[in-house]
C-alpha cells in the first residue's frame, strides 16, 4: 500500500475536490483525497435546493450538481479517492493517519497537506435551553438529512430557532413536505441568511419570522410538544411578559457553524478567534510549514463559490510548496479594525508576489460605508459599500503594487460615511 | 417463579442484581423505563466520595467508606473506568477552614484514609485554576470519579451474562401476595412471580413499598441541574472541588468525569413533582457556583446541560432493611448520596445479610464477574484494532466523528448485555452522539444501524424508549 | 392595485412599489436598478419560482430533483403532488426528464447521480 503522497487532501467536499484539482492542474499529480463518506461531495449532496454556482458559472445548480461539476473534473484528471476513510490524527509534520473498513488504520506521508474538512453545526446543548430533552429536536442539517437522503419526515409542526440559511432552506423544505412551520426565530434584529431565502422560504409560505426572540423553554417528555418562545433585551435577555406558546412536535436549531478544527488543533496549529479557522497567509498556508486549509474549516462562507475560489487558492499553493520546497516566510499581521470582526488572510506573506483580495465580515448591518486597509496613516485599499450585512462575507482587493509599501501591521476597517 | 426479584434497575439494583447472581439463585430484575441507568443513575455527580461528610455511625458512612474501598475492585472487574482523582473541599473564611476541621475529624472518626487541612499555596499547586479566593481547603485523596450509568449498565449486563433476567419498560402497578410468593404485575397485564422482592426502586420506593402493603417509606425528590464542558476544557479542574458544605448541602462541585469532560452541578431543589427539565434560574446557578470554586470557567465550551432527580428518604438516611410490615420485601430505600459510591457495600451486605436470611448462598460456580468495558476497542493496539478490522470491517468505520466510534462498538451496544435498544442507550454505552456535535451527524446513522440489527423499521427507532419516536415516518 | 415587495436581486434589498390594474403593471417605484424593476413586475403579475424537491425511486432511494424553469407560484402544491407521485427506476442522472411539462413547459428533471 502507497503510503507517500505529496498532497493529501483532508475532506471530499467542495473545498477538498477543488484544491485537489487545482493542485493537479498546478503540477503536483501525486493526490489522494481521503472521504469520511461513501462518496465525494461533503454536504452539498443533501443541499438539493438551487442557488449554487450563481457567482461561478452564472447558473443556479443544486447542491449535487455543483458538486458534480468538481467530481466529474476529479475523475478526468483520475485524482486517487479513498472514501470511507476517516482521519483520526495529524502531526505538525503532516503524518496523517485514518480509518477504513477496507485498510484498517494506516499512516500517510505527505509533502504537503490540504485541511478541507468543512464545519459542523451548533447543537441546542451549546445554547443552554431550559427544559426538557425529548425527540424531535434536530439540528437543521440532520433534520435536511433525514428529508432529502433519508425520506424521512422528522416532524409534522415545526418551529425553527435561528434564521441561518439552513432554517430557512428546512422551512421551505419541509411545507414542501407536508409539514406545517409554525415559525422562526431569531434572536439577533436581523436574519443572518440570505434575503432571498427570507422571501422564498417564509414569505412564499406565510411563515412568520419573529426577529429579537428566541426560545427560552422546550416542553414534551418523549417527543417535543410544545415550545415557549420570548422576545429578548438590547443584552439578548428574554423579556419577562412577552412569552408566546407554540405547540410543536419538532423544534430544529439553526443557529451558527462552526469549523471543524479537531485535527488542526491536534496538529498544534494556531487558530484565529475571529474565524475559529486556522490563521493563515494569502497563499491558505497555516502557521505549520506544508499545511493548508480551505473552505469552511478555514472561515464559515455564505456562497460555496467563494469556498472553490478558496480552495483553488490552497491547492495552487501546495502544488508551488511541493515543486519548490518551502521557502522562508516574512509576514506582516492583518488586524480588525473599527466594525470588523474577522479579515482572512491574517498574515500576509511579503515572499508572495500578487495581489491580494482579503475576505472579511462586519459586526453590525451598515449603509453607505467605507471599507479603508491601511498600513499606518497610508492607505492601502478602499471600497465603498452601499450595504453590509454579517451575514455577507466582504472582500477588498490589495493590488500588487500598493502592497510593495506595506511594512507592518495592515488595520482593515469599516466607516459609516 | 424468582427466587428474588430486583424491582428498579439503578446503581443500586444493578450492584444487588449481580451480587445475587454469584449465588445459585433465579433472579431477575424489572425496570419500567426502556432502558437501565434512566433515573437519578444517569444523571448525577459521579463522584466516588472519600466519606467525611456523613454523620459518625450513619448507615450513609458505613457504607461510604466500605463503598470507596470496594469501588476500585469493582469498577475493574465490569471494565469501568474509575480514577481516584482525590477531592478539595475550599474554605474562602475563617468559618469554613473552622468546617474544615470538623469534616476533617469527623472523615477520619468514619475511617477515611488521608485526609489533610492544606493552605493556599498547597492548593494552588494541586489545582492552579482554583479561585484565588480559596484560602485552603480538605484534601480527600481517596476520593474518585466514576461514570454512573457506566457502572450500572456494567453491572447488569454481568448479572445477565450470568443468568440474570431483565424485564424492560416493566412499570409495576401491582403486587400481589400468595402461596409464599409475590406476583408482580406491570402496567401492560405481564406477570412474574418472585419469593422475595428488593425495593431499589429510587423515587418509585414508596409507591413500591405501599404496593406490598408498607406504608412506612417516603420519599422526597431533589432535583440537581448539571452543564457538561467539552474535553477541550479538561484543564479547568484536576480534582473533584466541593465548596464548605452548609446546611443546605454539598453545593455545586466542579469535577473532571471519568470520560474526560467537565462537570458543574449540581442545583439542590426540592419538587413536588418529579422532574428532569433544566430552568433557566438552576442553569444560571450552577455557572454562578462553578464561578466561585474557579478562577476560570470556560463557558465557550458547553456542551450540554441536564438534570437528574434524587430520592431522598424522610429520615434522612438510607434505608437498608427488610420491611417490617411487609415481610420478604427488603427496601433499599432513600439511597442519595454518596449512594453511588456505596452501592458495592450495599449490594454485598444486602445479599449476604438480608436475602441470606431467606435463602442459604450457594456459590454459582460458573460465576464470572469480569465483563469486557464497553470501550475496550478504544484500548487495543493498532495491530489489535486491525486485525479487528479484517475480521469485522464495521470496526473500521467511524460512525460518530467527535468521539471516533465506529459501527462495529455500536453493533455491539445493540447485542451485548443489556441491550441497546434507543438512541440514548446506545450513546450510553458507547459515547456516539456525547461528543460536541451531539449527534448532529452521527444520529440517522445509528438509528439505521439500531433498525437493521433489531429488524424494525427506522420510523419506529426512538430516542430513549416509549414515545420517543425520531420521525414521522417516510415522506412520500 | 399597490404591492410592496422587497427586491431579492442583491443584498440592498429595496423595498419597491408596484402598482397593477387588471393584471398589467401601471408604475414602478423605489427600484434602484433594471433588474429590480423587472424582478418586481414578475412578482406583481405573476410570481414564478423554480421548485426542488426528491422523488423517492422504485427502489426506495431519494434523488434530487428540480423544475427545468421556474413554475407559477400559484401552482407550486400542484407540482409537489406530481413529484411525490413519481417513482422512477435507477440509475438516474443528472439532466434526466422524468416528467414533462409540470408546469407551463417546464418538465422534472433529475439533479443528482444515482446508479
Amino acid at each position: 500500500m502507497k503510503t507517500n503522497y505529496d498532497i493529501v487532501v483532508i475532506g471530499g467536499g467542495p473545498a477538498g475536490l477543488a484544491a485537489a484539482i487545482a493542485a493537479y492542474d498546478g503540477g503536483a499529480k501525486d493526490i489522494v483525497i481521503l472521504e469520511r463518506e461513501a462518496q465525494t461531495g461533503g454536504i452539498l449532496n443533501q443541499c438539493i435546493h438551487n442557488g449554487f454556482g450563481l457567482t461561478r458559472f452564472k447558473e443556479s445548480l443544486s447542491g449535487p450538481e455543483y458538486a458534480a461539476r468538481f467530481q466529474r473534473e476529479a475523475e478526468a484528471r483520475q485524482i486517487e479517492t479513498l472514501t470511507e476513510t476517516t482521519v483520526l490524527s495529524l502531526t505538525a509534520d503532516r503524518q496523517v493517519t485514518a480509518i477504513s473498513p477496507t485498510r484498517g488504520i494506516f499512516t500517510l506521508q505527505a509533502k504537503a497537506v490540504i485541511l478541507a474538512m468543512g464545519c459542523r453545526e451548533r447543537s441546542r446543548g451549546a445554547l443552554n435551553i431550559a427544559g426538557s430533552r425529548p425527540a424531535g429536536i434536530y439540528s437543521a442539517g440532520t433534520a435536511q438529512k433525514y428529508v432529502n437522503i433519508k425520506g424521512y419526515m422528522p416532524g409534522k409542526e415545526v418551529v425553527i430557532l435561528g434564521s441561518g440559511d439552513i432554517g430557512l432552506i428546512m422551512a421551505r423544505r419541509m411545507t414542501l413536505e407536508g409539514a406545517k412551520v409554525h415559525a422562526v426565530c431569531e434572536i439577533m434584529p436581523y436574519s443572518s441568511g440570505l434575503r432571498r431565502n427570507i422571501v422564498q422560504c417564509l414569505d412564499d409560505f406565510g411563515i412568520p419570522l419573529y426577529l429579537n426572540h428566541t426560545i427560552t423553554k422546550i416542553e414534551g417528555k418523549d417527543r417535543v410538544t410544545g415550545v415557549t418562545v420570548s422576545e429578548v433585551d438590547e443584552n439578548k435577555r428574554p423579556i419577562p411578559g412577552t412569552e408566546m406558546h407554540f405547540d410543536c412536535d419538532t423544534v430544529l436549531f439553526s443557529v451558527g457553524l462552526i469549523p471543524e478544527n479537531e485535527l488542526t488543533k491536534q496538529a498544534g496549529i494556531p487558530l484565529s478567534p475571529g474565524t475559529r479557522g486556522a490563521v493563515v497567509d494569502q497563499t491558505r498556508q497555516t502557521m505549520a510549514e506544508g499545511i493548508f486549509a480551505c473552505g469552511n474549516v478555514l472561515q464559515v462562507h455564505d456562497l460555496v463559490d467563494f469556498v472553490s475560489e478558496e480552495a483553488e487558492i490552497a491547492g495552487r499553493a501546495a502544488a508551488d510548496y511541493v515543486s519548490a520546497g518551502a521557502k522562508e516566510r516574512k509576514t506582516v499581521d492583518v488586524v480588525n479594525g473599527q466594525n470588523v470582526s474577522y479579515a482572512l488572510p491574517q498574515k500576509l506573506d511579503k515572499n508572495t508576489a500578487g495581489s491580494v483580495k482579503m475576505f472579511f465580515r462586519v459586526r453590525r448591518a451598515m449603509r453607505d460605508c467605507t471599507v479603508e486597509v491601511k498600513c499606518g496613516d497610508v492607505l492601502i485599499a478602499s471600497r465603498k459599500r452601499k450595504v453590509v450585512t454579517p451575514g455577507e462575507m466582504e472582500s477588498v482587493l490589495l493590488t500588487e503594487d500598493k502592497l510593495a509599501v506595506v511594512d507592518g501591521t495592515l488595520t482593515l476597517s469599516v466607516k459609516e460615511n | 417463579m424468582y427466587d428474588v426479584m430486583v424491582i428498579g434497575g439503578g446503581v443500586i439494583g444493578g450492584a444487588v442484581l449481580r451480587e445475587l447472581s454469584k449465588y445459585r439463585l433465579k433472579v431477575c430484575l424489572v425496570e419500567k423505563e426502556s432502558d437501565v441507568a434512566m433515573g437519578a443513575s444517569k444523571a448525577n455527580s459521579g463522584i466516588v466520595h472519600a466519606g467525611f461528610d456523613a454523620a459518625e455511625g450513619s448507615l450513609k458512612a458505613k457504607f461510604n467508606v466500605s463503598g470507596n474501598e470496594m469501588m476500585e475492585e469493582y469498577a475493574e472487574e465490569l471494565g469501568v473506568r474509575f480514577s481516584r482523582i482525590g477531592s478539595l473541599v475550599l474554605a474562602f473564611s475563617e468559618e469554613d477552614e473552622r468546617m474544615l476541621q470538623t469534616l476533617r475529624a469527623r472523615g477520619e472518626k468514619n475511617g477515611v484514609k488521608g485526609l489533610r487541612v492544606i493552605g493556599q499555596s498547597e492548593l494552588r499547586e494541586m489545582e492552579p485554576n482554583v479561585s484565588h479566593a480559596a484560602v485552603g481547603a480538605l484534601y480527600a485523596p481517596t476520593g474518585g470519579i466514576v461514570c454512573p450509568y457506566e457502572l450500572t449498565i456494567a453491572a447488569i449486563g454481568n448479572a445477565m451474562d450470568n443468568g440474570a433476567e431483565l424485564y424492560t419498560d416493566f412499570d409495576v402497578t401491582e403486587i400481589e401476595r400468595g402461596n409464599g410468593a409475590f406476583t408482580v404485575f406491570d402496567a401492560e397485564g405481564r406477570a412474574l412471580r418472585a419469593k422475595l422482592l428488593i425495593n431499589c426502586a429510587g423515587l418509585g420506593a414508596e409507591k413500591i413499598a405501599r404496593l406490598c402493603g408498607d406504608t412506612s417509606i417516603h420519599i422526597g425528590a431533589r432535583r440537581g441541574e448539571y452543564i457538561l464542558l467539552d474535553k477541550e476544557s479538561a484543564g479547568a479542574a484536576r480534582h473533584t472541588l466541593f465548596m464548605t458544605p452548609t446546611a443546605k448541602g454539598k453545593g455545586i462541585l466542579v469535577s473532571p468525569t471519568a470520560d474526560g469532560n467537565i462537570l458543574l452541578g449540581p442545583t439542590a431543589e426540592e419538587l413536588r413533582e418529579p422532574s428532569t427539565d433544566t430552568t433557566a434560574e438552576g442553569l444560571a446557578s450552577v455557572t454562578e457556583g462553578a464561578k466561585r470554586l474557579c478562577e476560570s470557567v470556560p463557558l465557550q465550551s458547553v456542551i450540554t446541560s441536564f438534570a437528574g432527580v434524587r430520592a431522598y428518604s424522610d429520615r434522612h438516611d438510607f434505608i437498608i432493611e427488610e420491611s417490617g410490615s411487609a415481610a420478604g420485601v427488603i427496601h433499599l430505600a432513600g439511597i442519595e448520596s454518596p449512594g453511588l459510591t456505596s452501592a458495592p457495600a450495599i449490594a454485598k451486605y444486602t445479599v449476604e445479610n438480608l436475602v441470606g436470611k431467606h435463602f442459604s448462598l450457594v456459590g454459582n460456580e460458573n460465576f464470572s464477574g469480569r465483563r469486557a468495558p464497553d470501550y475496550f476497542f478504544k484500548q487495543l493496539s493498532v495491530q489489535e484494532k486491525n486485525a479487528l478490522i479484517a475480521q469485522d470491517p464495521a470496526y473500521g468505520k467511524i460512525v460518530c466523528r467527535c468521539e471516533q466510534i465506529t459501527e462495529g462498538e455500536i453493533v455491539r451496544a445493540v447485542r451485548e448485555n443489556p441491550p441497546a435498544r434507543n438512541i440514548d442507550a446506545v450513546k450510553r454505552r458507547t459515547r456516539a452522539g456525547m461528543g460536541r456535535c451531539q449527534g448532529g451527524f452521527c444520529q440517522p446513522s445509528v438509528a439505521e444501524i439500531i433498525a437493521r440489527e433489531t429488524g424494525i423499521p427506522l420510523e419506529q427507532v426512538t430516542k430513549s424508549g416509549k414515545h420517543s419516536r425520531l420521525l414521522a415516518g417516510r415522506s412520500k | 392595485m399597490l404591492q410592496t415587495i422587497t427586491c431579492i436581486e442583491c443584498p440592498i434589498g429595496c423595498t419597491i412599489e408596484v402598482e397593477t390594474e387588471g393584471g398589467a403593471v401601471v408604475s414602478v417605484r423605489g427600484n434602484g436598478c433594471p433588474r429590480g424593476k423587472a424582478y418586481a413586475q414578475s412578482e406583481a403579475t405573476c410570481p414564478v419560482r423554480v421548485v426542488t424537491s426528491t422523488v423517492r425511486t422504485s427502489s426506495g432511494e431519494m434523488v434530487p430533483v428540480k423544475t427545468s424553469a421556474p413554475v407559477r407560484k400559484s401552482e407550486i402544491f400542484r407540482v409537489m403532488k406530481i413529484i411525490n407521485a413519481a417513482h422512477p427506476d435507477l440509475p438516474l442522472h443528472i439532466g434526466d426528464v422524468l416528467v414533462r411539462n409540470v408546469d407551463e413547459g417546464a418538465d422534472l428533471v433529475v439533479t443528482g447521480n444515482a446508479e
